[in-house]
């Protein structure tokens, strides 16, 4: 029979293991340190990941930026960023207007079901951004 | 050496937008996963890759440990002239892996 004083302790101990994750703030600090504290409008970019995911381990995903990509009017960036991750970022790609498209695919690894968000840099100096709400059956990055 | 697979034209029209979609196989080590003896094992990933055109660089791309094992990035360039392209991972443990292909612009 476990008493109360046992119960919290392996509570407490409980807490203290689980993995350190970051939060929505530091999603949201990340994203601050990105723009230079400028806030993203909604907008421009198209952020296409599967909504329920089975293996969190890989999951595709491609960010596709309404851009001309001339010299004049291109895309400089796209950065990635979670909420619920051991960190914030996911992966920064920086383009130039020879990239043609603002473009890019990667497979990348979720925790948990969270918000997934991706901001657009542009040369003129503003940022767009869009999110998506992702569904993890089988999380990554916990299990050895 | 890491094996890699690039899949790209061989030959393109002059200013047409060219897809490169590129894989090399790593074990991306997060750093956050604890071992079979219950330590954490440090972390092992490809902090950065890059891709030039004859010299130039056209693309960048910084990862961290959210990006899955074996590290698949896709993007686009425009072919501007025949020549090189050669592609570039640099990570942790003075990890470093550059690939060249040639492509035919008319």
């Amino acid at each position: 029979m476990l008493n109360r004083r046992e119960f919290a302790a392996g509570a407490l101990l409980a807490l203290t293991l689980r993995p350190a994750a970051a939060t929505p703030e530091d999603q949201a600090a990340a994203i601050r340190a990105f723009t230079g504290g400028a806030v993203p409008r909604e907008g421009r970019v198209e952020l296409d990941i599967p909504p329920l995911v089975e293996n969190g381990n890989v999951v595709p995903l491609k960010v596709t930026v309404q851009s001309p990509m001339t010299a004049a009017d291109h895309c400089t960036a796209i950065a990635l960023f979670n909420e619920k991750n051991p960190q914030p970022q996911v992966a920064t790609a920086r383009f130039g207007p020879r990239a043609g498209r603002a473009e890019l695919a990667t497979h990348m690894r979720l925790a948990t079901s969270q918000y997934i968000t991706a901001v657009a840099a542009m040369s003129d100096g503003s940022f767009w951004s869009t999110r998506a709400e992702v569904i993890v059956t089988l999380a990554a990055c916990i299990e050895s | 050496m890491a094996r890699v697979l690039l899949n790209l034209p061989r030959s393109a029209a002059k200013g047409a937008v060219i897809e490169i979609r590129t894989l090399i196989m790593h074990p991306m080590e997060s750093g956050f996963r604890p071992g079979t003896n219950g330590t954490i094992l440090a972390r092992d990933i490809i902090t950065r890759f890059s891709c030039s055109y004859n010299g130039e660089q056209v693309f960048q791309a910084e990862l961290s440990s959210a990006i899955a094992a074996n590290p698949f990035i896709s993007f686009t360039t425009v072919a501007t002239e025949s020549g090189t392209l050669s592609f570039t991972w640099e990570g942790d443990n003075d990890f470093r892996q550059t690939e060249t292909r040639d492509i035919a612009v008319t």
